[in-house]
């Protein structure tokens, strides 16, 4: 990471002093995490090499990775609009206001911020439908689970983690009506020791199918160990664990990338907040397991793709909350607007939402 | 609570304890010996990064051990070198040491984050393990784990009954008076600071090749510096250090124990717990200064050359 800065400091430099006409169009992505999460900044990177492919040379991208969320962050978004970024895509919830100020800063440049919801005439947001893929996770998990009781390790209490835990347990609880979930908040986005501990004390209260925010293979790998299963989060996480991955939820970034990339190119493009899920290919079933039962196998593909079609859209009312209020009327799909403010779990969850 | 899920929360303490055991059994050698090293965190990180390299590399776990000991022992010898030969400072050098092997094994593990292996697999000791509750918390862990039990009762045994033990200690207490009965004072301070990176090496390589089969940039997450305040939790006593990790490692797992069964408490101040304990302790500790005199080795941080006199 610091070769990585370095490397674009220099880049800053050469910039200043060689002037082409026909410069390459410019992208700097920021990562969360390391390439090699295997995860969620895997995915984002596997997106910035669509992007080259695509364009060829008339792109460049750049990206510094294992970027902390906070001041950090601002430090280095900077520093990528300073040495000749056309345009920025930062990928993580927690680098929102560090990237709504340097777009401010920088009106030339043209920003993108993966899971926020801060718009500006420079900045667009996008995020994934990830809870169409927590749906049939959870219409997988209710059929799988023996004991009845389901785990999820939380990241942080976010809307886009509180929607997905709904969207996981209206899923198993649309096949089991005896399931129940197990919530652990492991205030972590990438920390296999913590999700290991998390993981574990899950299993130990009985959970035997573990679903994660987190972006480890960590969780899967405990799992395998105690003869229990898991679903893979972000990307294809199935060589982790060959006997208890399920299926993963892999992210595709590179449709959207490009799209964008095209639109800066063209001068089309307009600040939105775009949604992206299994109608858009922006999100796969990767791996599915061959040692699934049939029936769940055919219950899988049925969900998805009733999904994929658009047939169905897991926040369709009625939907009651767990403290009793009608939260999603009857005959009434949640907007993009209201998915973005779920801040309440559905009935049936026995648990707070961390304040 | 039932009975199960108790034995099952002891039984990951243990786990959760030991990479903070074996650490801080080698700090408490190092430190009886009269030499403060800060740079516990640096060691343990590169143990952990040569640890699994080695273990990726050759498919054999057992060898990612040797070689994460060899690597603690040369980040020691550093250590060593500086402080007690040069006479530098040891808290500084020791901070030094730790940014030096933080980044390092950054930059050494960059090409296998992400990759993952067959660490060791867990063993039940025979009769042992059938023994009720205590064999499943105690007797089915993996070989690290039962090393580190044998490992806590010989340095209890050479501490406080043998003469290796009583040099030590009286390098630790007084180095100058030490010197004059005939004790190489800096070789025995060489050979602790040594043990200390050893340990700090296999403290790693626990991390790296049992606990998260995987390498991950600063992975040990602050743990070589809870085994600093265990040792002083533990008032450089051996037997208690053992207890004092376990007791640390169940306070670090109770938090996600509690969520899971469904307390409104929030998770950050459950997080909180193991620094919050040990703040109390140092506290108590240092309430009474004559009682902190008594403990702590008398001579601990302070340079000695043979040259001057007391």
């Amino acid at each position: 990471m610091k070769l990585k800065s370095l490397l674009v400091s220099l880049g800053l430099l050469a910039g200043a002093s060689l002037v082409h006409a026909e410069d390459p169009f410019k992208v700097g992505f920021v990562y969360v995490g390391p390439v090699g999460d295997l995860g969620w900044s895997y995915e984002h990177d596997m997106g910035r090499k669509g992007l080259e492919e695509y364009f060829g040379d008339k792109v460049e991208t750049t990206f510094v990775e294992n970027v902390p969320e906070g001041a950090d962050a601002e430090r280095v978004i900077t520093q990528l609009a300073k040495s000749g970024n056309d345009m920025i895509f930062t990928t993580s919830f927690g680098f929102m206001n560090p990237t709504v100020k340097v777009a401010k800063r920088f009106p030339n440049v043209t920003f993108e911020h993966a899971t926020g919801y801060k718009l500006s005439k420079n900045l667009g947001t996008y995020v994934l439908r990830t809870y169409e893929g927590r749906y049939i996770s959870g219409v997988t998990a209710g059929m799988m689970t023996k004991t009845d009781t389901i785990g999820y390790i939380g990241s942080f209490p976010i809307p886009e983690v509180i929607r997905d835990i709904n969207a996981v347990y209206m899923g198993a609880k649309s096949v089991n009506p005896d399931v129940k979930i197990k919530i652990v908040w492991a205030n972590t986005w990438y920390d296999p020791g913590k999700e290991t501990d998390a993981a574990n004390a899950l299993m130990d209260q009985g959970v035997d199918i573990l679903l994660q925010h987190t972006d480890s293979p960590a969780p899967l790998i405990a799992a395998e160990k105690r003869g229990l299963r898991g679903i893979g989060q972000a990307s294809d996480q199935s060589k982790f664990a060959p006997k208890a991955h399920i299926f993963s939820v892999r992210d595709d970034w590179s449709p959207y990338y490009i799209k964008q990339v095209q639109a800066v190119m063209d001068g089309t493009w307009e600040p939105k907040d775009f949604w992206g899920g299994f109608q858009d290919d922006m999100l796969t079933l990767a791996s599915i397991n061959s040692n699934l039962p049939a029936d769940v196998r055919a219950k899988i593909d049925e969900t998805h793709d009733k999904i994929k079609s658009g047939e169905f859209k897991p926040f369709t009312g009625p939907i009651t909350d767990n403290k009793g209020n009608l939260v999603v009327p009857a005959n009434h799909s949640l907007t993009d607007v209201e998915l973005a403010k779920v801040n309440w779990y559905v009935e049936g969850i026995t648990d707070e939402i961390p304040r | 609570m039932d009975s199960d899920l108790i034995i099952q929360i002891l039984f990951a303490a243990i786990k959760t304890g030991t990479p903070l055991l074996f650490i801080a059994l080698g700090e408490v050698i190092c430190e009886k010996s009269g030499v403060l090293n800060l740079g516990q965190e640096g060691m343990m990180l590169m143990g952990a990064v040569v640890g699994f390299l080695a273990a990726y590399t050759t498919g054999n776990a057992g060898l990612g051990v040797i070689a994460a000991m060899l690597m603690g022992s040369i980040m020691s010898l550093i250590f060593a070198f500086l402080v007690l030969h040069l006479g530098a400072n040891q808290v500084a050098t020791g901070l030094a040491l730790t940014i030096f092997g933080t980044g390092l094994s950054a930059f050494i593990g960059s090409g296998v984050v992400g990759q993952t292996l067959q660490g060791f697999q867990p063993i039940a000791i025979p009769l042992l393990s059938d023994i009720p509750y205590l064999g499943r918390i105690l007797f089915q862990h993996d070989i690290l784990v039962y090393t580190s039990f044998v490992m806590t009762f010989v340095l209890m045994f050479v501490v406080n009954k043998t003469r290796i033990g009583l040099t030590l200690k009286a390098v630790g207490e007084n180095p100058h008076a030490a010197n004059a009965i005939g004790i190489k004072v800096l070789r025995v301070r060489y050979l602790a600071v040594m043990f200390g990176g050893v340990m700090a090496g296999i403290s790693g390589a626990y991390m790296s090749l049992v606990y998260t089969p995987m390498w991950v940039e600063n992975m040990t997450a602050g743990r070589g510096w809870i085994a600093l305040a265990l040792v002083v939790f533990a008032s450089w006593r051996v037997g208690r250090i053992m207890l004092g990790a376990y007791l640390f490692g169940l306070a670090s797992i109770m938090h996600l124990v509690l969520q899971g069964l469904g307390w409104s408490i929030s998770p950050n101040l459950l997080a909180m717990l193991p620094y919050v304990a040990t703040v109390v302790v140092m506290v108590i500790i240092s309430a009474d200064k004559f009682k902190e005199k008594l403990l702590s080795p008398r001579s601990l941080g302070k340079p000695f050359d043979p040259r001057q006199m007391a």
